[in-house]
């Protein structure tokens, strides 16, 4: 019993990474409706920042943290200018590909700039971690910290879109992009300030990753993207507390088959599982049904 | 707008640019300044021999060397040259290999494929009747080909691809990949460390899968229970907990992780966090661990790995070794300066067996060694009681060391 609590625990706290990903995905597709590949690369960077911040420079954690933050909002609002917003008129297959071609990038830069060897990251998260059941069961502080933070964005990215005037924007342009802009909103801003909401998220969860998994490479940001994602679509994309419940059911799901199923075929039966739910409910388990007018 | 864009896109281009030349500019530079020093030394070497003990002839006998001396794994190949140099002066002073001396040749494979087989090519331009190389696995697949071709008598001291040895004219001496997997459960049976084994590897690679085949293949012969076989692949490397918690539940009192020291951080600090305390036993892939930048050395404490050398051996000829290394180097010598180190004294115990001599031709020279390769019994560096299969495979005493305080510590 105390195992499977463990399994369950595990799943948790993997998930909890994965939705707090999810979270930056789900946001930029629900308003700007594109797949921001980047979005994992910029983790990545967010990560870098700390890194260096914390071990080069020796500044405290906090610091850091705010540090990655600035950094990864200009860096998101920079690709956005540069990559993106000339595409706007374009067919959404191109942006993807450009998208791609910004994470290829990212990465690339990342290795000219730090190197390929593998850089040990110190967790800026330092508190006792949780004993349950006599210490059978151990919940570590990067774990209650990472869905912390979690709860935390969601609730204040729900009220930001629902009670300020920019959030409302964001809803508008999300609706429709050309009533919006017939109604005096001005679009390109929104979605800047989407990628930049996106970009802030994506330093948090690059640092929590970091923590949690305590290792960084140029490529650290691309596995857990591709799995946030899914996880985004699993909730149903657009969805920010489907992101959230995506990413937690992802986890589990993992860690379970992981433990009782087989190491090696954890992760066909999680994309299995995301197949039959898209073939159920298309828009995700918390996704809008939107019926097409014809 | 427009203006803004291109100065944007021409900065980028400029400082990329300027990336690529720079590091180009500093891989000749660094290329010829070693290519230099080895020529110099080498002529040094020519002289020398000259004037010590000039036989009749004036034959030399020419080892050519190759590893990569520049680039990110210029440790290694540097470590190959500067070990069986040692080896080599201490040959020449006690009188050279049936009366004659022996030069040095090394080139810098780079670790590539087409730069190794232009490197052998140089060396033998150079003269080269035997080679001692290449220092790693991706450049001697390639160079296999060509001495197999030329029938020149090869031995690597450090490539551990299984085919490197299947051309007859090919021998080895560090462990191939898949008899670490045997060799590690030999030494923990022969050792007691324990006797229920749980064992974590990747899947998706075929040097850590590869090992724990023939680790489960060999733990069966010796008594071993492995009582949990968990995988994972590079793209779920980062969290060990499941199965970690999988391998304590089955009671496993060591954990054998075939894998590299990167992700081994992890499973450490993992097992740590979750107050679970087994022995861990590792392959080569692990050695590297305390240099980690800004990895806790603490909680590898405890940790064995396989390697068949350890700088603060205390027999004589470690330290006599370690010694000379550090004085002429600056640095410690790893398990490829002593692999090379080894290299040289089997092949000085097999020409001297086989009673060759500088005037025979390179493929009269290779079957002649080859012949004696079997017989061969040499107490080295890398192990005591060193031979060699028919199939150039050694045959000596796995041998592991401890991580102690932050260091590695040899296991009697």
């Amino acid at each position: 019993m105390s195992s499977f609590i463990s399994f369950l625990i595990n799943g948790i706290s993997l998930g909890s990474v994965y939705a707090i990903i999810a979270l930056g995905y789900t946001m930029v597709y629900g308003i700007a409706k594109m797949l921001n590949f980047a979005h994992g690369d910029v983790i990545m960077v967010g990560g870098y920042v700390v890194f260096l911040a914390t071990s080069t420079l020796g500044l405290p954690a906090w610091v850091a943290i705010l540090m990655s933050v600035a950094v990864c909002t200009v860096l998101g609002i920079t690709i956005e200018r540069i990559a993106y917003k000339p595409l706007r008129g374009a067919s959404s297959l191109s942006v993807l590909i450009t998208a791609i071609g910004v994470s290829y990038f990212l990465q690339n830069a990342a290795l000219i700039l730090f190197g390929a060897d593998t850089k040990s990251f110190n967790s800026v998260v330092n508190l006792p971690s949780l004993k349950l059941m006599d210490g059978a069961i151990t919940i570590s502080d990067e774990t209650l910290v990472t869905i912390v933070v979690c709860v935390l964005v969601m609730v204040l990215l729900t009220t930001f879109i629902n009670k300020t005037k920019t959030g409302q924007a964001m809803l508008a342009v999300s609706a429709d992009r050309g009533a919006a802009t017939l109604m005096g909103i001005n679009v390109n801003r929104t979605i800047a300030v989407t990628f930049a909401i996106g970009s802030g998220l994506a330093a948090i969860a690059g640092v929590l990753l970091c923590s949690s998994y305590p290792v960084l490479s140029s490529t650290t940001g691309s596995m857990p993207g591709i799995k946030a994602f899914t996880a985004a679509v699993f909730g149903g994309i657009g969805s920010i507390p489907g992101a959230m419940i995506g990413g937690l059911l992802l986890g589990i799901i993992e860690n379970l088959s992981k433990a009782y199923i087989s190491s090696q075929l954890s992760d066909p039966i999680v994309f299995g599982i995301l197949i039959i739910v898209l073939l159920f409910k298309p828009s995700g388990l918390m996704g809008k049904q939107i019926q097409e007018k014809v | 707008m427009k203006k803004w864009r291109m100065a944007a896109a021409a900065v980028v281009a400029s400082m990329m640019l300027a990336a690529c030349g720079s590091s180009a500019e500093e891989t000749t530079a660094a290329a010829t300044e070693a290519a230099e020093e080895t020529e110099a030394e080498a002529a040094a070497e020519g002289t020398e021999t000259e004037a010590a003990e000039a036989p009749a002839d004036g034959a030399v006998w020419n080892f050519g060397g190759l590893g990569p001396i520049t680039g990110s794994t210029a440790i290694y190949g540097l470590a190959v040259m500067n070990g069986a140099q040692i080896a080599v002066d201490e040959v020449n002073e006690a009188g050279g290999i049936n009366g004659y001396q022996v030069n040095w040749l090394f080139e810098d494979d780079e670790a590539g494929t087409e730069t190794a087989v232009n490197a052998y090519n140089a060396l033998k331009d150079q003269g080269m009747q035997l080679l001692i190389g290449t220092t790693t696995s991706g450049s001697c697949m390639a160079v296999i080909a060509e001495t197999e071709a030329d029938n020149m008598f090869q031995i690597t001291p450090s490539g551990t691809t299984a085919d490197i040895t299947a051309p007859a004219n090919v021998w080895r001496m560090c462990f191939s990949d898949p008899a670490q997997g045997t060799k590690s459960a030999e030494f923990i049976a022969t050792h007691e460390l324990a006797t229920k084994i749980g064992v974590i590897y990747d899947s998706s690679d075929t040097y850590s899968s590869g090992i724990y085949e023939n680790f489960a293949a060999e733990a069966a012969n010796q008594g071993l229970e492995i009582v949990a076989a968990e995988a994972f692949t590079s793209e779920s490397n980062t969290d060990f907990r499941t199965q970690l918690q999988i391998i304590q539940d089955a009671g496993a009192e060591l954990v054998f992780l075939p894998f590299y020291y990167t992700e081994a951080s992890l499973v450490l600090r993992q097992a740590n966090e979750m107050g679970y305390e087994p022995l861990f036993f590792g392959c080569d892939g692990m050695d590297g661990i305390l240099t980690l930048p800004d990895f806790d050395v603490s909680l590898a404490e405890g940790l064995m790995l396989l390697t068949p050398f350890a700088a603060d051996a205390t027999d004589d000829q470690t330290v006599s070794f370690v010694t000379k290394y550090e004085e002429k180097y600056g640095e410690t010598p790893n398990q490829f300066a002593a692999d090379a180190y080894d290299c040289v004294y089997v092949l000085k115990q097999a020409m001297e067996a086989a009673g060759v001599t500088p005037d025979m031709s390179v493929s009269d020279l290779c079957d002649a060694i080859c012949a004696e390769m079997v017989n061969v019994s040499y107490d080295g560096l890398t192990g005591a009681g060193i031979s060699f299969t028919e199939d150039g495979e050694p045959n000596k005493e796995p041998r592991a060391v401890r991580i102690e305080n932050g260091a590695y510590v040899m296991m009697d």
